[in-house]
């Protein structure tokens, strides 16, 4: 199965948590290398970010975000995944999961 | 032919459900609502059936193969794709089962699956009670007050979640069993206790412990399963003594041993003792053990009350918790007396955890007035009244408030 796995900051959390987290070199390196890690990126800020909708025919652009909310997808990538569990251990690896919160969205199947 | 026939098809469906629930499941490629209404269709064949025609030698064959055909026969008629008839026309190749033994047992996938902590916990039970205990949805909504409906949609929305988010319907590897089990204990003791407090729900004790009996059978190398099942035998020991005629509870120290279930609690306490043998004690391991302390005492004053000072301190070592805490000050009262436990109680107390927790007032007001202090003891009891929950929990403050 394959999950969107959305990288998140969470405003609630407090630092000093983190120690012995791991380092999201080697979480790179050992989902690349298992090929569970389809691909994946950071993302700019939220102030960075540009909207855009359709309507009566007319691009319609707004600066920054959709919503205001604060600024927390910090990155994502695309996992293939036996199922939910091997998601979790995988998301469970990387610092964000830590210092910050993950995300697991399934995709809708292919046949969709 | 005759009336005991209706009465064996139900002690087929209390252990069979579950177990054709579990193989549908794996047959029909993870379709729950379709698992469930095959197995459903295959006890009302058999209601219908075999009243005349006697019950089959080997009914759990003659039930899982009902409901396979039905699956098929479903999924047939639903389905255009060439793909899914294929795949259909090989599942009507397998080779019904011709023995009860040969269908293999799959009730610990089925727990574990239901007890998924990636399921809301209120999901976790309510799947539980359908899937494991076959509990009908009707049954479980009339447990928990709610309406039948919302009970229906909890359940519909769990078994889509369990499709969508990919949960797989397995028994948790090696390493994720520290964590699953637990998860899956859980569940079962909240379901033990949800119908441990109250009469009309005396089904889901009874359940709970059922499926801990599954558990321990499928899992005996597990001893928190063992403990699970010990606790539980020994609580349900007590439970026709915990309230008097009038509905109102009765503390431990003044029931009526003789009402108490003395083949459960020797059936409770060997668990329990055979589990801790095993040198891994856990949590519900030692609230067994602390539980046979009581259950075994032949009078209140003869409980081993530093035997459970012991125990609780074990607990709170290795499951720490302020309400640990507070029952191993109790114990400490009854060992000690109540001065070397009201320090212990009042620095719970001054930690703030507990502040709205009407058994750490109720707690404070005994040992005070067990120690001669009636004027702070009336104070800790109305703060415990204000607090209590149930009216039977309220009724027994205001009594100990103004001693007749």
């Amino acid at each position: 199965m394959k999950y969107l796995m959305l990288v998140c900051t969470d405003p609630s959390y407090t630092p000093g948590q983190e120690e012995g987290a791991p380092d999201v070199v080697d979480w790179l390196e050992e989902m690349n290398g298992k090929g569970v890690r389809l691909m994946g990126h950071r993302t700019r800020p939220a102030s960075d970010a540009t909207t855009v909708r359709v309507r009566n025919h007319q691009v319609l652009l707004t600066d920054g975000p959709w919503a205001e909310t604060k600024d927390q997808i910090a990155g994502f990538d695309v996992l293939d995944c036996a199922d939910l569990d091997e998601a979790i251990e995988v998301a469970a690896k990387h610092p964000m999961a830590w210092a910050g919160m993950i995300e697991l969205r399934p995709f809708w199947p292919e046949e969709y | 032919m005759t009336s005991a026939v209706p009465d064996r098809i139900a002690g087929i469906y209390a252990d069979g459900w579950s177990r054709i629930v579990a193989t549908m499941i794996r047959f029909t490629g993870g379709d729950w609502d379709l698992a469930e209404e095959c197995a459903q269709d295959a006890f009302a064949q058999a209601l219908q059936k075999w009243p005349a025609s006697g019950i089959p030698d080997q009914p759990l064959a003659w039930l899982t193969t009902a409901a396979r055909h039905r699956a098929i026969d479903r999924i047939r008629r639903a389905s255009t794709e060439a793909a899914k008839l294929r795949e259909v026309a090989a599942m009507d190749l397998e080779p019904p089962y011709p023995d009860d033994s040969e269908i293999p047992d799959e009730r610990l996938e089925l727990m574990f699956t239901c007890c998924h902590p990636a399921l809301s916990l209120e999901a976790q039970v309510a799947l539980t009670l359908r899937s494991l205990a076959g509990m009908s949805t009707a049954e479980i909504a009339r447990a928990f007050l709610l309406p039948e409906r919302t009970l229906g949609q909890r359940l519909f929305r769990a078994k889509q979640r369990i499709a969508n988010a990919g949960i797989p319907f397995r028994v948790p590897p090696a390493h994720l069993l520290p964590d699953r089990l637990p998860a899956l204990l859980h569940v079962l003791y909240l379901l033990f206790n949800e119908g441990y407090g109250d009469a009309q729900k005396v089904r889901l004790c009874q359940e709970a412990i059922r499926l801990a009996r599954v558990l321990t059978a499928l899992m005996p190398d597990e001893p928190e399963a063992h403990g699970l099942l010990a606790l539980m035998l020994l609580h349900d020991a007590r439970r026709p003594a915990r309230t008097d005629a009038a509905g109102d509870l009765v503390t431990l120290d003044e029931q009526d041993r003789s009402r108490w279930d003395q083949a459960r609690i020797t059936e409770g306490a060997e668990i329990c003792e055979r589990a801790l043998r095993r040198r891994r004690a856990g949590p519900f391991q030692l609230q067994a053990a602390i539980a046979a302390c009581h259950a075994t005492a032949p009078v209140a004053d003869q409980t081993d009350w530093p035997q459970i000072v012991g125990l609780f301190t074990e607990l709170a070592r290795i499951a720490p918790s302020a309400v640990v805490e507070l029952n191993r000050a109790v114990a400490i009262g009854m060992a000690d007396g109540p001065e070397a436990a009201l320090p212990l109680v009042d620095a719970i107390a001054e930690t703030g955890q507990l502040k709205d927790y009407y058994l750490l007032h109720a707690t404070r007001a005994d040992l005070l007035r067990r120690a001669g202090r009636g004027v702070e003891a009336a104070d800790s009891y109305r703060a415990a009244l204000e607090l209590a929950p149930t009216d039977a929990e309220r009724r027994f403050l205001r009594n100990r408030l103004q001693p007749h």
